[in-house]
C-alpha cells in the first residue's frame, strides 16, 4: 500500500526484543521495521507470540521486555506507559474488545480523537458497516461480539493513530469481510498511518506491502508478503515443531 | 437573595433545570429545611405539603387512569450547614395511573446536615411510578442520608427507582427500601453511589414477589476510593409462581476502600426464579488498558470507567 522513502527513518524500529512470562520466554530476540504509511503483516500460527507482541509494543500490564529495545520515531519508548504510547499515537485494536457499562457508542468513539469531531464519528462507524443509530447505543453486553469488534475498529481509525496495531482484526466479526477490513486499513494509510497487522490467515499478507512470520518468539522470515505467505502456508500448516506459547485469547481471559 | 432563589439556584448547580420549577405545565413542589417554598399542582396530581418541626410531611396522589405527561419534579434541600431535615411522604398511584417523578436532594453547603426520607409508597393496579432521586452534596462529607421507602406494587403494577448520588461527597448514606410485588408487577431498585474520603455506604434492598408471575431487579453500583466503606445487602424473595428476581451488585474499589456484598436469594415457590451476580474489585485492568490506548491517562480512563458505570 505504500512505499519506502529511504530517506526517512522508520517508524518503529523494535531491536532484539525478549520477553518472559511466568519464567517462559515467549519473545525471544524480534526484530522488526515498520515504515511510515506500511502495512506491515506478522504472520504465525496460534501461540507463536504475536499477540504478545502487540502487548509489549502497546505496553501492557506485565508486557515488560527484559531485554531490547522498542523506539517509535527514533525515540526509545521501551519505559513508556501505555497511556504515554497512546498520546505519541500508538494504539491497539485488541483481538477481544472490552466492554464497558455505561459508554455510548459515540463516546467511545471520540475518547482517542484530539477533539471530539461528529463527522469523524460517523466515519468511523461507516467505514465499519455501522449506521448512526449505533451512536447511542452502550459497549456492554448488548452488542453483539463482533458488533463490539467492528467498533473497536473504528475506535482506532477515529483516534488517526500513526501506528494501528491490529490483532487478529477479522476475527469474531460476522459481516465484514477481507475486503471491508482492507479498505479500512487502506483509509488509515491514505490518511498518514502505519499499520501492524497481526493475523494467523495468509489471506491477510495480500493487505500488506512487507510481511513477517513468527515462530517461537522470533521473526524468522521478513519480506515480500507473497513469500511469506506461501512458506507460512507450506512450512507452517501443519507444522511439526511449534511450541504453544500464551496465546492473546488467553491474555484476554485473564484479564 | 431569597430561599426560593437559592434552592433553585443549589438545584441548577446539581444539574436540574429550575425553569421546571417555574412551570404552570409541570408538577414540582420545593421545600428548602422544613419550608415548602412552592408548589404547582396539575390535573389529575394532588400535593399536600405540611409544615414539621424539623421538616415536611408530603402526600403526593395521582388520580386512577391519569397518565402525568411531564416528569414531576421534586426539589428539596438545605442552604444552611447544619440542620436535619426530615422528609415524610407518602405517594398513591390510582389505578392505572402514570407518573415520573424525578426528585433532587441538593446540600451544597453541607458540613452536618442529616436528610432522612421515610417514604409509603402504593403503586395501585396497572399503574406505573418511575421516582429517580439525584443527591448534590458539597465537599465536606459533613451529610447523612438516610432515605427508607416501603413501596407496595399492585397486581400488574411497576414501580421503578433510582437513587443517585455521585456529586459532592456522599457522607453517611444508610438506604433502605423494600418492595412487595403482587401478581405480574414489577419492581426495580438502582442505587448509583461514589464514596470518597471516609464516605461510609450502607445499601438495603429487599424485594419480595409475593404474586404469580410477579418480577423483580435489586441493582447496585457502588465506586469506593480512599478510606470510603460500601456495604450491599440485596435480598429478593421469590414466594409465588413464575416469579422472576434477579440481584446484582457491582463494586469497584481502590485505595484503602473496603467493600461488602451479601446478596440473599430465598425460593419458596419451586416454580419462582431467582438469581444474583455480585462483583468486588478494582477497575477492569481490560477496560482500563483499552481506554488507555487512546491516550487517556489511568486516572482519567478509571474515571470514564466508573461514571460509565454509575450512570453519569
Amino acid at each position: 500500500m505504500g512505499s519506502r522513502n529511504t530517506d526517512e527513518p522508520p517508524l518503529l524500529q523494535v531491536i532484539d526484543l525478549h520477553l518472559k512470562r511466568e519464567g517462559r520466554s515467549i519473545l525471544q530476540g524480534v526484530n522488526l521495521t515498520i515504515d511510515r504509511q506500511q502495512v506491515h503483516a506478522v504472520l504465525g500460527l496460534n501461540g507463536s507470540g504475536k499477540s504478545t507482541l502487540a502487548y509489549t509494543l502497546m505496553g501492557c500490564t506485565g508486557y515488560i521486555p527484559h531485554r531490547g529495545r522498542i523506539l517509535f520515531e527514533e525515540r526509545d519508548i521501551t519505559g513508556l506507559s501505555i497511556s504515554e504510547r497512546g498520546r505519541l499515537g500508538i494504539t491497539l485494536a485488541w483481538q477481544e474488545p472490552a466492554r464497558f457499562e455505561g459508554l455510548s457508542v459515540a463516546r467511545y468513539l471520540s475518547l482517542g480523537m484530539k477533539e471530539p469531531d461528529l463527522e469523524r464519528i460517523r466515519a468511523a462507524l461507516a467505514a465499519v458497516a455501522l449506521d448512526e443509530s449505533y451512536m447511542d447505543r452502550v459497549v456492554d453486553g448488548s452488542l453483539s461480539g463482533g458488533e463490539r469488534k467492528r467498533l473497536e475498529l473504528a475506535a482506532v481509525y477515529a483516534m488517526r493513530p500513526k501506528l494501528a496495531i491490529l490483532d487478529e482484526p477479522d476475527s469474531g466479526i460476522d459481516i465484514l469481510s477481507l475486503g471491508d477490513i482492507a479498505a479500512l486499513i487502506q483509509r488509515m494509510v491514505e490518511e498518514g498511518a502505519s499499520v501492524l497487522l497481526i493475523s494467523h490467515r495468509e489471506e491477510f499478507v495480500t493487505i500488506a506491502d512487507v510481511a513477517s512470520l513468527i515462530c517461537e518468539g522470533q521473526i524468522v522470515r521478513t519480506g515480500d508478503p507473497g513469500k511469506v505467505s506461501r512458506h507460512y502456508a507450506h512450512c507452517c500448516r501443519p507444522c511439526d515443531h511449534h511450541e504453544i506459547v500464551e496465546t492473546g485469547k488467553e491474555y484476554d481471559e485473564r484479564l | 437573595m431569597s430561599d426560593f432563589e437559592a434552592i433553585l439556584k443549589a438545584y441548577e448547580a446539581s444539574g436540574g433545570d429550575p425553569s421546571f420549577l417555574r412551570s404552570p405545565q409541570v408538577a414540582s413542589l420545593v421545600v428548602s429545611g422544613n419550608k415548602v417554598l412552592g408548589a404547582n399542582e396539575i390535573s389529575g396530581i394532588s400535593m399536600d405539603a405540611e409544615q414539621l418541626p424539623d421538616g415536611v410531611r408530603v402526600h403526593v396522589k395521582v388520580a386512577s387512569g391519569v397518565h402525568i405527561e411531564l416528569p414531576v419534579h421534586l426539589c428539596f434541600g438545605m442552604i444552611p450547614a447544619e440542620g436535619v431535615q426530615r422528609i415524610l411522604s407518602t405517594f398513591e398511584m390510582g389505578e392505572g395511573a402514570s407518573a415520573e417523578f424525578l426528585a433532587h436532594c441538593t446540600f451544597p453547603n453541607a458540613v452536618r446536615v442529616q436528610h432522612i426520607m421515610e417514604s409509603t409508597i402504593r403503586v395501585g393496579p396497572g399503574a406505573r411510578m418511575r421516582y429517580t432521586e439525584a443527591h448534590y452534596h458539597g465537599p465536606e462529607g459533613g451529610v447523612e442520608v438516610l432515605p427508607k421507602a416501603k413501596i407496595v406494587v399492585e397486581e400488574r403494577g411497576e414501580y421503578t427507582s433510582e437513587f443517585n448520588l455521585s456529586k459532592g461527597r456522599a457522607g453517611r448514606v444508610d438506604f433502605d427500601y423494600e418492595v412487595d410485588v403482587a401478581a405480574y408487577g414489577v419492581a426495580e431498585l438502582l442505587a448509583r453511589v461514589i464514596g470518597r474520603g471516609d464516605d461510609e455506604i450502607t445499601i438495603r434492598e429487599t424485594v419480595r414477589l409475593n404474586g404469580e408471575g410477579a418480577r423483580g431487579l435489586a441493582k447496585s453500583r457502588i465506586a469506593l476510593r480512599d478510606q470510603a466503606h460500601g456495604r450491599v445487602f440485596s435480598t429478593t424473595e421469590g414466594n409465588a409462581p413464575f416469579s422472576r428476581g434477579h440481584v446484582d451488585c457491582v463494586e469497584i474499589i481502590r485505595d484503602r476502600a473496603v467493600a461488602e456484598a451479601v446478596p440473599v436469594v430465598r425460593v419458596r415457590d419451586d416454580r419462582a426464579q431467582v438469581t444474583h451476580e455480585a462483583a468486588i474489585g478494582t477497575v477492569n485492568r481490560k477496560e482500563l488498558e483499552t481506554l488507555m490506548s487512546r491516550g487517556l491517562d489511568e486516572e482519567m480512563a478509571v474515571d470514564i470507567i466508573v461514571r460509565g458505570m454509575l450512570g453519569g
